[in-house]
């Protein structure tokens, strides 16, 4: 369960999140959307503890996030730009993340999803911008961990990839997990999603199903409501 | 008949000079226990042999050519009364005595054992302690100070003398001997032709060695260690100073060796070594230093005042923090054939001899005696910078000192 | 963050520029020792050089690792791990591997020249140690210019301001100072002035070792006191551990309030 009250966050003048109020208590895929400055970066890194707010409280499964780390071991989470050591090969990476999080991983699995026995050897400053996202993916979801969070996940994939990873996506949801995704392709979105979060201004301005979306706006392609819920904002 | 009478006693007296030359004895149960005694009833020419014991005794006259000689080292004890021995007759042998106990004053000098206006003495094998000043030879000729050892407890300059000290003497040889904790430890005054060999002066308050108005003077092979300010060469004409050794005299003025108005001398194979000034000069003209060895001192050699047509050449200046230190512009002494540990030019044409000539005052030494605190920024980049733009082109310090043929290798 | 220490440590050793740094000081050491054939000067001119270099390597390696390691970072920010221990772990990471090249890359030229069978052998414990400490103080600092700026181009231009203020500009003030007033008792101020650059207090150890026959030629009182016995040494040796303490804490400080 994730809680989070009236967050603030600004950088210098700019002020990113303006009191997000945002309860995800159910299990289910959610989609963070907004526009570019949005905040929906700022707000998932403020659930992981990497930005501080300004105010406002957040807690994950009851437990506020505040001066306590161990909390992240419930998450898994997935950065928007792979980039890892240069030095390491794929397959001490993978065994470095698992030494760091003290916990055995079914990378094995995901590795071969991800056909990627033939660059388990390689260094990473030797892999192509694909295969990173691939390597990525593996050390996010290899954890069994109730919360799992995607900085656009589809990134530089190949068309198969993506089909295991939508796969993938949807076992974890039937385990009856969170599952937090930011994407710019909308027909992921809308295949994946139970409910979306929009953020407008540093605010939710809208939180539901894609249904509820749809006869919000009275629009019944999704992408249009998205846009709708722009144009919205721009009258 | 009258004549005759005469002339027997003559005879007599003579032979009794050249073969019945005796020996007396002196010791605590003899029934001769004083060495005074013993003087008095002794002739010329006697061997007057001090057994093994103490003696309470002060002011001894040595009035008579004699050979005093101790036997396993016999203890006179002056009782810190004054003068202990002294000799004003010539052909005195003292040898193998324990003195200890002068006594300190004033207003005189007193001395263990004092030479006065006496030629031919030898004095060796005599160890000093507890002393104010050692052996005093004074307008004394032609004797010889040879293996002694005298150890003072010498706490301030003004109450302590010097271990061995001549006086308007000439042609005096010294020689292996030791002399620690004294105020100077070998000082002439106004004393020619002297000889100072092999001798090691240690630990003493003032100088090692010390010379005023002396000239035509050699010391060589002795080694002078840690002394308030190592060896003072003052006022005095073509001495020479060869294969000495000058070590850790450290503080603010100490030095290994200071030059003051000296001329014509002679500075050649000695060792300075981990001194504050290895050789501070002034006012010394027309001197020779040659293949000496500078290591680690603080300065290798600092020039006070005018200088004149000095030359240094084929030394070794061998990590030492300054290696020369000049306090004026004008420069009129020579320096070629040394080898610098920190010349940093090439031998393109494999002579063994630098082909850029090394500059060995820094305009970081000129900034130390301007200004001393900035000692501390002593190997700083910034100071190797502006030394470097000096060296370019020089301003502060003297554009002609140079050794234009710096060697490669050191000697 | 032991385990990061560990990381981040196998990481830089295996990265090319340690190679580069090592090699630098292996042929350093090689040059000046066989070349000269001689121990002492060797030694001599290795303190001059590394008191300067050690800080320009610890800053740039330092600022550099930061803001190439960034996103993975920010992967370990993501993990369950303490803030202050990635970010002292991959400090540590850093200043130990520079430290190991400076090592092993001068220590083999001079064991092979027969360093243990010399009298140099303290002057060389001496280099290494001072080497040591201005590594870990130089690499602390560039973490910290690092963490306050996300630019990389700002963090290397005042990294590199950092080195040259502290290894040249500083002295020049200082010296300026001492000479305009040089009529007023200055030793307390010169030993005060020193204290608060860390590659002055290097020096300062070296000249405690090189130097201390011309060291001891000044008058004051307070130098006397300060060179002429171990407070010197002891005094110098505190002041740049409180170098490293500081900065360090402070990366632990910043590192907790900051925002990736």
């Amino acid at each position: 369960m994730i809680r989070i009250e009236q967050l603030h966050k600004k950088f210098g003048k700019n002020k990113v999140l303006k009191g997000v109020d945002l309860t995800i208590s159910k299990k289910g895929v959610f989609a963070i959307l907004g526009p570019n400055g949005s905040g929906k970066t700022t707000l998932i890194k403020a659930l992981l503890g990497m930005v501080i707010p300004d105010s406002g409280s957040l807690s994950v499964g009851d437990i506020s996030i505040k001066k306590d780390w161990k909390y992240r071991d419930q998450i898994d989470y997935l950065p928007q730009i792979a980039n890892f050591p240069a030095n390491l090969t794929v397959k001490e990476l993978i065994s470095m993340i698992k030494d760091l999080r003290n916990r055995p991983g079914e990378d094995k699995k995901l590795i071969t999803v991800f056909k990627l026995e033939p660059f388990l050897t390689k260094k990473l400053s030797n892999l192509s911008g694909g295969t990173k996202q691939k390597v990525n993916l593996v050390l996010t979801l290899m954890f069994d961990s109730p919360i799992i969070i995607l900085d656009e996940p589809t990134t530089g994939l190949d068309p198969i990839a993506l089909i295991h990873l939508k796969k993938i996506i949807k076992e974890e949801k039937s385990k009856g997990k969170i599952i937090l995704i930011t994407s710019h392709i909308m027909s992921f979105v809308e295949e994946m999603a139970d409910e979306i979060v929009f953020l407008l201004e540093g605010k939710v301005y809208f939180k539901g199903t894609i249904e509820a979306l749809k006869t919000e706006t009275k629009e019944s392609n999704f992408e249009h409501a998205i846009a709708n819920l722009l144009t919205h904002e721009d009258a | 008949m009258y004549l005759n009478k005469y002339f027997i006693l003559a005879i007599m007296l003579f032979l009794n000079s050249l073969m019945v030359s005796q020996t007396i004895e002196v010791c605590n149960t003899c029934k001769l226990n004083s060495l005074k005694e013993a003087i008095s009833i002794a002739k010329a020419g006697d061997t007057i042999v001090v057994k093994k014991g103490t003696y309470k005794e002060f002011n001894i006259i040595v009035d008579k050519p004699l050979t005093i000689k101790g036997e396993n080292y016999p203890v006179i004890d002056g009782g810190d009364q004054g003068e202990i021995l002294r000799v004003v007759s010539d052909n005195v042998t003292i040898d193998g005595l324990f003195i200890i106990n002068v006594g300190t004053s004033y207003t005189s000098d007193h001395a263990a054992i004092r030479v006065v206006r006496s030629e031919n003495f030898l004095i060796q094998n005599v160890v000093l302690e507890k002393l104010f000043f050692g052996i005093y030879i004074e307008k004394s000729s032609n004797g010889k100070i040879y293996h002694n050892k005298i150890i003072g407890d010498a706490q301030d300059e003004y109450n302590s003398g010097n271990g061995i000290q001549l006086w308007y003497s000439k042609n005096v040889i010294v020689e292996q001997n030791i002399v620690q904790k004294v105020r100077d430890g070998i000082y002439l005054e106004f004393s020619d032709n002297i000889l100072i060999n092999e001798n090691i002066s240690t630990n003493n308050l003032r100088y090692g060695l010390h010379f005023m108005f002396s000239n035509d003077d050699l010391y060589t092979n002795n080694t002078f260690e840690n002394n308030g300010a190592g060896v003072a060469v003052m006022f005095s004409k073509r001495i020479k100073m060869i294969h000495n050794t000058f070590k850790k005299n450290w503080g603010t003025a100490a030095f290994g060796l200071l030059l003051k108005e000296i001329n014509d001398a002679e500075i050649k194979d000695n060792v300075f070594e981990e001194n504050t000034v290895a050789i501070n000069i002034e006012g010394s003209n027309r001197v020779h230093y040659s293949n000496n060895n500078f290591i680690s001192n603080g300065y290798a050699i600092k020039v006070l005042g005018a200088c004149y047509t000095n030359v240094f050449e084929k030394n070794n200046f061998l990590y030492n923090s300054f290696d020369i230190s000049y306090n004026s512009k004008i420069n009129d002494n020579v320096f070629q054939h040394n080898y610098w540990s920190s010349y940093t030019g090439y031998d393109l044409d494999k002579d063994g001899v630098g082909d850029v000539p090394y500059r060995p005052v820094k305009l970081f030494s000129y900034i130390v005696n301007q200004t001393p605190e900035t000692i501390i920024l002593m190997r700083s980049l910034f100071i190797d910078i502006i030394d470097f733009s000096e060296k370019v082109s020089p301003v502060f310090t003297p554009d002609n000192l140079l050794d234009m043929s710096p060697q490669i290798e050191r000697y | 963050m032991l385990k990061i220490l560990k990381y981040s440590f196998f990481d830089l050793i295996r990265s090319r520029w340690s190679y580069v740094y090592l090699l630098f000081y292996l042929l350093l050491g090689s040059v000046l020792l066989f070349l000269n054939n001689d121990l002492s000067k060797a030694v001599i001119t290795l303190m001059n050089v590394i008191i300067i270099l050690v800080p320009l390597i610890g800053t740039i390696f330092g600022v550099m690792y930061y803001y190439n390691s960034k996103e993975f970072t920010e992967l370990l920010l993501a993990q369950p791990i303490k803030r202050s221990s990635i970010f002292i772990g991959q400090y540590l990471g850093v200043a130990l591997s520079l430290s190991m090249s400076l090592t092993i890359g001068l220590g083999i030229p001079f064991a092979l020249y027969g360093l243990f069978q010399s009298n140099e052998i303290w002057d060389f414990v001496l280099l290494l140690v001072t080497g040591a400490f201005l590594t870990l103080i130089f690499t602390a600092l560039a973490f910290n210019i690092a963490l306050y700026n996300e630019n990389k181009i700002k963090g290397f231009s005042y990294s590199i301001l950092l080195w040259l203020f502290l290894a040249v500009i500083y002295d020049g003030l200082f010296l300026m100072s001492l000479i305009a007033f040089h009529s007023y008792p200055l030793d307390s101020f010169s030993i005060g002035a020193t204290m608060f650059n860390p590659i002055d207090l290097s020096r300062i150890l070296i000249l405690l070792k090189l130097d201390i026959s011309a060291l001891l030629g000044y008058t004051g009182a307070v130098f006397q006191k300060f060179f002429g016995t171990g407070f010197g040494l002891l005094i110098s040796i505190i002041a740049l551990s409180f170098w490293v303490v500081i900065p360090v804490l402070n990366i632990y400080r910043k590192s907790n309030k900051k925002d990736f």
